[in-house]
């Protein structure tokens, strides 16, 4: 036994590490070359996506990198290209506003409400001040929903996982109003051109009223989790600026906008629905970087919940639809008709024909023209950036790639 | 009911290969011709400069002759039948297209004279339609003296039976005067619209899909690639003349090797 391991031992030491050796220094020798190694090029192609759980879904970044330096990207998109487009000209009017809840899916009441009001225009017809109320209340409700959701994913990616159960615990709340109200919870088709399709069910007020009051100290409760936070804040602040200038030239809208200090909001600015009769402040942050875009949208979410707590109290009586064609033809022309959903301007440009079918519908998505900047904001950064940069445009690729 | 609302229902059946079925309305249905088949002859385009019949799928020929009469939507002018089965909700005259007239079109007017075919308003939305040539110095103009520093979209619209048949639209925002406006242009089959984004970085992407779906090249774009399709799709999909059922029907012989249930 003892022999056998002594002479396995020698033919070890024997054999092995001569030819390792030459082979190690062959292999040494081997930058005399001409040609250079991959590793020895300053620049790296670095392929991120689409498959990777900080991209919020299917998006491909291309990223140059000179060691942890950002020096370029390139995005890939179209992975969940669906073609809402074309879809849209081949339904009717009625037809096609459930499919406008799958582009943002995650504020799908924004959605319909823009989509809703751009067909109201083209027929010139109003939504019933109630159903504007209802509509109100609903799409901010959504906005919280989307922020949370926001909040929780984006922190998730840069390392906090806490705030992800804090927010989806009280999205949940959200969602059940939702369910409540029309049945679905996510996709939630809510609203009908002309008006909205159901009444308030029984306790709804109280039930947001509630709502509002649990919520308010949750925000609060984020709040404490991250603004002060060391390693928060050494993360996101000074990280994917933009300017104001910039931002305007890259067509960037929603709380990205506002953060880079431009005080731009379509509720305020051209107000639609019932916005016009709330009171509610446009937060602005001012150094445009990931970080103040944390706070105008946590602050957003207050104005949000102003916004609720004002229009629940105020809910008008009356119809909730509008008097309404059964069979719906707008006359010809066309309309461009945008609102303030959670994450930019969302504008539906819609050509009509007069037949029951739209000749053409575009879609203005926020998140598409948003990711744009996304190469503006990360060149000269490091790469562990790119992730916090994606995060804060908030992104939904089901809008980016429609 | 059931009466009233024909196309809806040929629109839901399930077997819309059979001719003229879209015919059987009575009313020809550009979309719905298009749905139920793609083989099918597009329209006969009227000629030029002659509004186009009643029927006809087009739209009021409206940058043809723009400028020269504000223009009236066809609803207004003739009732349709299946309006009338209903106890008609008492539809307004309708809005119709107004001209425009501002401080705004007398400077471009001025600058570009025939340049501007016209300058309407629609529901309350104001729109200028240029001459093809001059659509990048209207553009350059809007932002660099006129404030709209904001491009919010970049767009077009197919309609096969023009002689021009894309008319791209510029839709505009100014953050000082709170307004909007769009731009609109025509262009040809072969022709290249100017790309804007000199002028507006924004319209990289938005012009990119344009290219994509329409097939419209733009001009002194620095990267005109697809953005949505993949490098190798065939054919631009918002056309009118992309037929969905033929497209899934080649797909699926091309892919599975089998005819397809469409």
């Amino acid at each position: 036994m003892a022999d056998d391991t002594k002479s396995r031992t020698a033919h070890l030491d024997l054999d092995t590490p001569e030819s390792q050796i030459e082979t190690y220094m062959h292999r040494r020798a081997a930058p005399a070359r001409e040609e250079e190694t991959y590793l020895d090029a300053n620049e790296l192609v670095l392929n991120m996506g689409p498959q990777h759980p900080s991209t919020h879904g299917v998006l491909r970044v291309i990223l140059k990198l000179d060691g942890e330096k950002v020096l370029g990207t390139e995005c890939i998109i179209g992975y969940l290209h669906r073609g809402v487009e074309k879809i849209a000209e081949n339904r009717t009017y009625t037809m096609f506003n459930p499919y406008v809840d799958r582009m943002d899916y995650v504020a799908a009441v924004s959605n319909g409400l823009g989509y809703c009001e751009a067909v109201e225009k083209l027929l010139n017809i109003e939504a019933p001040p109630r159903a504007q109320y209802i509509r109100v209340i609903l799409a901010e409700l959504n906005r919280l929903a989307s922020h949370m959701l926001w909040l929780g994913t984006h922190a998730l990616d840069i390392g906090a996982i806490t705030p992800l159960f804090y927010t989806f615990r009280d999205r949940e709340e959200i969602l059940k109003i939702f369910e409540k109200y029309c049945g679905a919870r996510l996709t939630t088709h809510a609203f009908r051109i002309g008006g909205c399709q159901y009444e308030t069910y029984e306790g709804f007020e109280q039930d947001v009223i509630k709502f509002c009051k649990f919520v308010r100290p949750k925000i609060d409760e984020y709040e404490t989790l991250l603004t002060t936070n060391r390693i928060w804040v050494e993360r996101t602040r000074g990280v994917g600026v933009i300017s104001a200038a910039d931002a305007i030239d890259f067509g960037v809208t929603g709380p990205v906008l506002r953060a880079s200090g431009v005080k731009w909001d379509l509720r305020k600015a051209q107000p639609y629905a019932a916005y016009k009769n709330f009171e509610f402040d446009i937060p602005i942050g001012q150094n445009g970087d990931t970080y103040d875009r944390y706070i105008v949208r946590i602050a957003e979410m207050h104005q949000s919940l102003r916004i609720i707590e004002q229009a629940v109290g105020a809910i008008p009586e009356g119809p909730i639809m509008g008097k309404v064609p059964k069979v719906m033809k707008p006359p010809v022309g066309e309309i461009y008709h945008s609102i303030e959903a959670p994450k930019g301007e969302l504008g539906y440009f819609i050509v009509s024909d007069g037949s029951t079918q739209p000749y053409r519908v575009r879609v203005r998505p926020p998140s598409f023209v948003n990711l744009q900047a996304l190469d503006k904001m990360v060149r000269g950064a490091l790469v562990a950036d790119v992730v916090a940069v994606i995060g804060t445009i908030d992104i939904v690729l089901g809008e980016v790639d429609r | 009911m059931a009466n009233d609302n024909p196309q809806d229902k040929d629109h839901l059946n399930p077997h819309p290969e059979k001719p003229g079925e879209a015919q059987r309305t009575g009313q020809s249905d550009p979309t719905l011709e298009q749905w139920t088949g793609a083989t099918s002859a597009p329209q006969p385009a009227p000629p030029a400069g002659q509004p186009p019949a009643e029927a006809s799928p087009s739209l009021p020929a409206s940058d043809k002759k723009a400028g020269a009469t504000p223009l009236k939507p066809e609803e207004a002018a003739t009732p349709k039948p299946a309006a009338q089965g209903h106890a008609a909700p008492a539809k307004p005259a309708g809005p119709a297209i107004q001209p425009w007239s501002g401080e705004i079109v007398e400077r471009l007017q001025a600058r570009f004279g025939s340049g501007i075919r016209g300058a309407n308003t629609y529901l309350g939305q104001n729109y200028f339609v240029v001459d093809p040539s001059v659509a990048y110095q209207v553009l350059a103009l809007m932002h660099d003296e006129e404030e709209f520093d904001y491009l919010v979209d970049v767009t077009a619209v197919h309609y096969p039976d023009r002689e021009q048949p894309f008319e791209v639209v510029w839709i505009l925002y100014s953050f000082s005067r709170n307004q909007r406006v769009r731009v609109k242009a025509s262009y040809g089959e072969n022709q290249a619209a100017p790309s804007v984004v000199s002028l507006w970085v924004t319209a990289n992407w938005l012009e990119r899909e344009v290219f994509d779906m329409f097939g419209v090249r733009f001009d002194g774009h620095p990267d005109m690639r697809r953005i949505l399709l993949p490098e190798e799709w065939q054919g631009h999909p918002l056309r009118k003349d992309y037929g969905i059922i033929q497209q899934d029907q080649q797909w699926v012989k091309i892919n599975l090797g089998i005819e397809s249930g469409q």
